[in-house]
């Protein structure tokens, strides 16, 4: 009796190719975007790009610039990318560089002050060595922990008390003891070690958070998303936002699909409506219908996790707009190409889920090989993530977004275009 | 909502509400519609009787612009079909159910009103004649896939003619319906006939098409084989002659010679034969019972369009 019934689910699972391609393909497919973000060889390990200013131009600031630069994990930046109208552009200063960070272009800047040289070890609380400035973006956890820690690895970072207990012992045995007065001040300035280290294993934010981390003073300042109450926020409503945009526009659109099976759409097209003006109906609907979920969805952000909404309505109404065009033209073309619901359900969920993937719906791309990263410039989800990164993260103006804009309006007319081709099968038998 | 391209050409004096004129269609190896020419009368309607498959639905929707044909033309009140004057004298009721499921009864008449491109106070008049004529108005508010087949049908008709056209296009309304909704439907045929509407309405039901239709054209394989009144296509294929049915006891094989011997045809295990005279049945009788035939049942009859459509093709209509 379990034979035939499992002889009879495997003929009809075998032609059924929706739960095939669902249930094969697209396990596969995520799998290998996983593995390529996550655990692949060794050389698609991202580097961490970071601009290095050095103002003191000093012997021990040439040192540790080369020292850095010679890191495996970093791509130091000294001077933008040569253009034709600036083949030899100038080297970043601290207000360029502090500008880079703020556009994107990088996550983390070091400056290097002047005079640094002079101190370059920040050794106890009474060091007057200048720190060096770590510039970052605050939506990105990871690069700043990871160049601080570059930058502290030949210092022993966590050891400054050792290292003075140590340094005491060895001196005091050295020099034949301290004198009353001597120990007196020593042990006072151990307690202080003492203390400060005692705060930060309690949590409790410490000079060094913003000061020394330990041996090179470091003074940490996030120049993008400083007064914003969660980093991640504003990027998850975007990510989420567009991966579900693209969901509910191809599932609006397979209404084409329903209606070419009931027969309606036949009806519809010997009356007075031509196939170029029930497409642009229908995408026109989807537009409208996609930005309404997307408002609603920062509504609840704002309403529940107070991202701040109000203040970026222009930009929100701009890349919304274009996001909800590009997203409701991609529907219409899924729909023109699949015969069925059921061809559009796969086709959709393989296709959607792997541009979420790659462009950075589901992890954020810079935490990708340069390789996916540029492979996730081909998805929509991509151009959205970034305009909307732009406009409630960097509180950048609706100018900045002309390139985001742009690229999704093209990816919206150009897809309707070829849906609207794909569509003549609808119009002549 | 863009109307399509209006055609600058001037109408005849009286033209035909539709004239189709050696209409070819053939999708791959199959001739579908094989230089079909048809003339609808103003008031009449015309009846496309054939099997499934012989060419009907694709006849109609070449003339509503749903099939592009590969040769011949088609003219509605002299207006090329793919007017806006032809889209507007136009009406399809197509044989799917063509509705929304989703809207309701109005909503649905509304929204084809809309595409037909009528104005808001011409489809609020319009819709309410409809669902008038359809005898829904008091489901008017009902979602289209809570109607029973019945209903759905009329709604579908109803949806059709939403722009009031002067001539309909009814590809088999009744199909899947019951008696009662089938009668209903006839009515609603009728008061649009009554109005002056033009009517093609295809069927492979020959009391359909008995009883509705003026002229009748009998097509199979693409070919209309036949045209004319009821009364024409029978006397045409048999004048004055009668048809004898009778069924024999035993296996068809036992049966066939016999049969064959009498110039009649053995269909469905019944034996058929066309003669002058009722008093040449007497006659038949004595020969099947001397060639040892025991009979079961015997039946006298005028031909009709089954008839006709059997004896010009050699095929049941229902195969």
């Amino acid at each position: 009796m379990i034979i035939p019934i499992v002889r009879t689910a495997i003929v009809a699972l075998r032609r059924d190719r929706v739960s095939l391609v669902l249930s094969f393909v697209v396990p596969i497919a995520f799998f290998s975007i996983f593995a390529v973000v996550f655990g692949g060889q060794r050389d698609t390990v991202p580097k961490i790009k970071v601009i290095l200013v050095d103002e003191d131009r000093s012997g021990g600031s040439r040192q540790l610039v080369k020292g850095l630069a010679s890191d495996g994990s970093l791509t130091v930046i000294t001077r933008p990318s040569a253009t034709k109208d600036q083949p030899q552009p100038a080297d970043y200063t601290a207000v360029t560089a502090e500008a880079a960070v703020k556009a994107g272009d990088v996550s983390v800047a070091l400056i290097v002050p002047r005079g640094w040289g002079a101190h370059p070890i920040a050794f106890g609380p009474d060091s007057s060595a200048p720190p060096i400035e770590l510039l970052n973006d605050a939506s990105d956890t990871i690069a700043p922990q990871m160049v601080g820690g570059l930058l502290q690895k030949a210092g022993m970072t966590s050891m400054p008390l050792t290292m003075a207990e140590q340094g005491m012992k060895y001196t005091g045995s050295y020099i034949g003891g301290f004198t009353p007065e001597q120990q007196k001040k020593m042990n006072g300035n151990m307690e202080q070690l003492r203390q400060m280290e005692s705060r930060q294993d309690a949590g409790e934010a410490s000079p060094a958070a913003s000061g020394s981390g330990g041996l090179i003073a470091v003074k940490t300042r996030s120049v993008v998303g400083e007064n914003k109450n969660n980093p991640t926020l504003s990027f998850e409503a975007a990510a989420i936002g567009v991966m579900f945009l693209l969901f509910t526009a191809s599932g609006s659109a397979g209404a084409l699909l329903d209606e070419a099976e009931s027969g309606a759409l036949d009806r519809v097209l010997s009356s007075r409506v031509t196939m170029t003006g029930l497409l642009a109906g229908k995408l026109v609907f989807s537009t409208l219908l996609a930005f309404t979920q997307l408002t609603v969805m920062f509504l609840w952000a704002w309403a529940v996790f107070k991202i701040d909404f109000f203040s970026h309505i222009p930009g929100f109404v701009v890349m919304g707009l274009s996001t909800a065009f590009a997203v409701a033209a991609f529907g219409m073309l899924l729909a023109s190409i699949c015969r069925t619901r059921a061809q559009l359900s796969a086709l959709s969920t393989l296709l959607i889920l792997v541009m979420s993937a790659i462009g950075g719906s589901m992890f954020p791309r810079f935490l990708m090989p340069p390789a996916m990263q540029k492979a996730g410039l081909w998805t929509i989800n991509a151009w959205a993530i970034d305009g909307f990164e732009k406009v409630f993260w960097r509180d950048l103006p609706v100018t900045a977004l002309w390139q985001q804009v742009s690229v999704l309006l093209a990816i919206g007319i150009v897809l309707f275009a070829i849906a609207r081709r794909i569509a003549r099968r609808w119009e002549y038998a | 909502m863009n109307a399509k391209s209006t055609p600058a050409d001037p109408a005849p004096l009286s033209p035909s509400p539709l004239e189709v004129d050696s209409l070819v269609k053939r999708f791959g190896s199959v001739m579908a519609v094989d230089g079909i020419s048809l003339a609808l009368h103003s008031g009449e309607c015309l009846g496309l009787l054939g099997p499934n498959g012989a060419g009907k639905s694709t006849l109609i929707r070449s003339i509503v612009g749903r099939v592009t044909p590969d040769a011949g033309h088609v003219a509605v009140f002299g207006h090329e079909a793919s007017s806006a004057a032809a889209r507007e004298a136009l009406g399809w009721v197509p044989q799917e159910l063509a509705l929304y499921p989703r809207l309701t009864c109005k909503e649905n008449l509304t929204a084809f009103g809309q595409y037909q491109g009528l104005s808001s106070s011409q489809i609020g008049q319009s819709v309410a004649w409809c669902l008038e004529w359809a005898a829904l108005q008091d489901r008017e508010t009902d979602l289209a896939r809570a109607l029973s087949g019945g209903m759905k049908r009329r709604l579908n008709m109803a949806a059709g003619i939403i722009h009031r056209p002067k001539v309909v296009l009814m590809d088999e309304p009744t199909v899947g319906v019951d008696p009662q909704s089938r009668n209903r439907i006839f009515e609603m045929i009728e008061a649009l006939r009554a109005e002056g509407t033009s009517i093609i309405y295809t069927t492979h039901y020959m009391e359909e098409a008995e009883r509705l239709c003026d002229r009748v054209a009998i097509i199979d394989h693409g070919h209309i084989v036949a045209l004319g009144t009821n009364a024409e296509l029978v006397h045409n294929s048999f004048g004055s002659r009668s048809q004898v049915l009778a069924r024999f006891e035993g296996p068809d094989e036992r049966v066939a010679p016999w049969v064959a011997e009498h110039s009649g045809r053995l269909v469905d295990s019944m034996a058929e034969f066309t003669i002058e005279h009722p008093t040449e049945v007497a006659a038949l009788l004595v020969s099947a019972t001397a060639a040892g035939l025991e009979l079961v049942d015997l039946s006298l009859r005028r031909p009709n369009l089954e008839s006709v459509f059997l004896h010009l093709t050699g095929r049941e209509l229902r195969d």
